[in-house]
């Protein structure tokens, strides 16, 4: 339990360091270095398939677009914080805070799920069947190619329109000027 | 952007040929070991973003047009919509449904297509992602870079 308290105490920094420093750059690697210790947790807890994407999309995903997409010259931030939106976020961070120390309590014990107790919940039988049923070793491709197919499925068509709408918008051809012809 | 310097030209030349072939490993094992389609098609695009951080972005569009990248993730979208609608027609149990695996299958030394549609269609996904991530940081940077063609002009 000791490696969880210092990769805690590891990710608390960074994400300071990410709020106050002035460099949007380093700012973005300082999100990756959370993401990069949230993925040794999930080693940790013995979950390889999260933390490699984890890894992949906050690391990878975040701080390459980022730095693909910010100009050359370095951007800075400049400026104070204004004083009622400081405010008004604090106050929301305290209450989810206070509200999640109340929901905590009435959780199961660390690595003791509560549908480990329920002798017919899915989980089970995604657990005891999954090899048998599908015959991919590994469980999480089994499920959320199989018996969650339809929830890939739907990602899926999500991500596609995504990127066929920002296409769109972000298209070099047939873009026209406001003062060109009009076809 | 024209590109970095020659050190980071020369070990991005190094490197991308091994962060592709893990991105094809990951993609190809899913069924096996961890990753899958995301993960293995975030880090094949990685490695094309790599090649534009390192070269500047019009050699990648030479290696890889954009038409060329869109047409891709058109066919992993549409290869993944194919493998869930063709359960209609061979499985019996309709949509979705894994009409390649057997059930004496299960378990045995690793054979291609042991575990039915899964590797198909963690090939479609990793397509699909690969081609999406690398369109949209290629847009997200020409984009940029048009405005500061507009603003000199």
């Amino acid at each position: 339990m000791l490696i969880f308290y210092i990769l805690l105490l590891f990710i608390l920094i960074a994400a300071i360091i990410a709020v106050e420093t002035k460099d949007l750059l380093s700012s973005v690697i300082c999100i990756g270095a959370i993401g990069f210790g949230a993925s040794i947790m999930f080693l940790f807890l013995r979950a390889p398939d999260i933390a490699m994407t984890q890894i992949v999309v906050e690391v990878l995903g975040l701080i390459i677009l980022i730095r693909a997409t910010i100009r050359r010259d370095l951007t800075f931030i400049s400026g104070d914080r204004e004083f009622f939106g400081t405010v008004v976020s604090v106050v929301i961070i305290f209450t989810i805070g206070l509200a999640g120390l109340t929901v905590f309590q009435s959780l199961q014990d660390f690595g003791n799920p509560i549908f480990a107790n329920v002798p017919d919940a899915a989980s089970q039988e995604y657990i005891s069947q999954g090899l048998a049923k599908t015959g991919a070793e590994n469980l999480v491709a089994s499920i959320i190619l199989d018996f969650r197919a339809y929830d890939t499925l739907g990602e899926t068509t999500v991500l596609f329109t995504t990127i066929i709408g920002s296409l769109v918008i972000l298209r070099r051809e047939g873009r026209k000027t406001l003062e060109g012809p009009d076809q | 952007m024209k590109g970095m310097t020659i050190i980071v030209k020369t070990i991005a030349g190094w490197v991308k040929i091994l962060i592709f072939m893990f991105g094809i490993y990951v993609v190809l094992f899913g069924d096996i070991t961890p990753g899958g389609g995301f993960a293995g098609g975030v880090i094949l695009a990685s490695s094309y973003i790599l090649l534009m951080l390192a070269f500047g972005r019009e050699s990648v569009e030479k290696n890889l047009p954009q038409a060329l990248a869109l047409k891709l993730l058109c066919c992993g979208v549409l290869a993944f919509a194919a493998i869930a609608i063709s359960g209609l027609f061979f499985g019996a149990d309709g949509f979705f449904w894994n009409y390649i695996y057997q059930e004496w299958l299960a378990g045995k030394d690793v054979e291609f297509l042991k575990a039915g549609i899964i590797p198909l269609a963690e090939l479609a996904i990793g397509l699909a992602v690969a081609a999406s991530l690398f369109l949209v940081i290629l847009n997200l940077s020409s984009f940029r870079s048009d405005i500061s063609v507009d603003e000199k002009e």
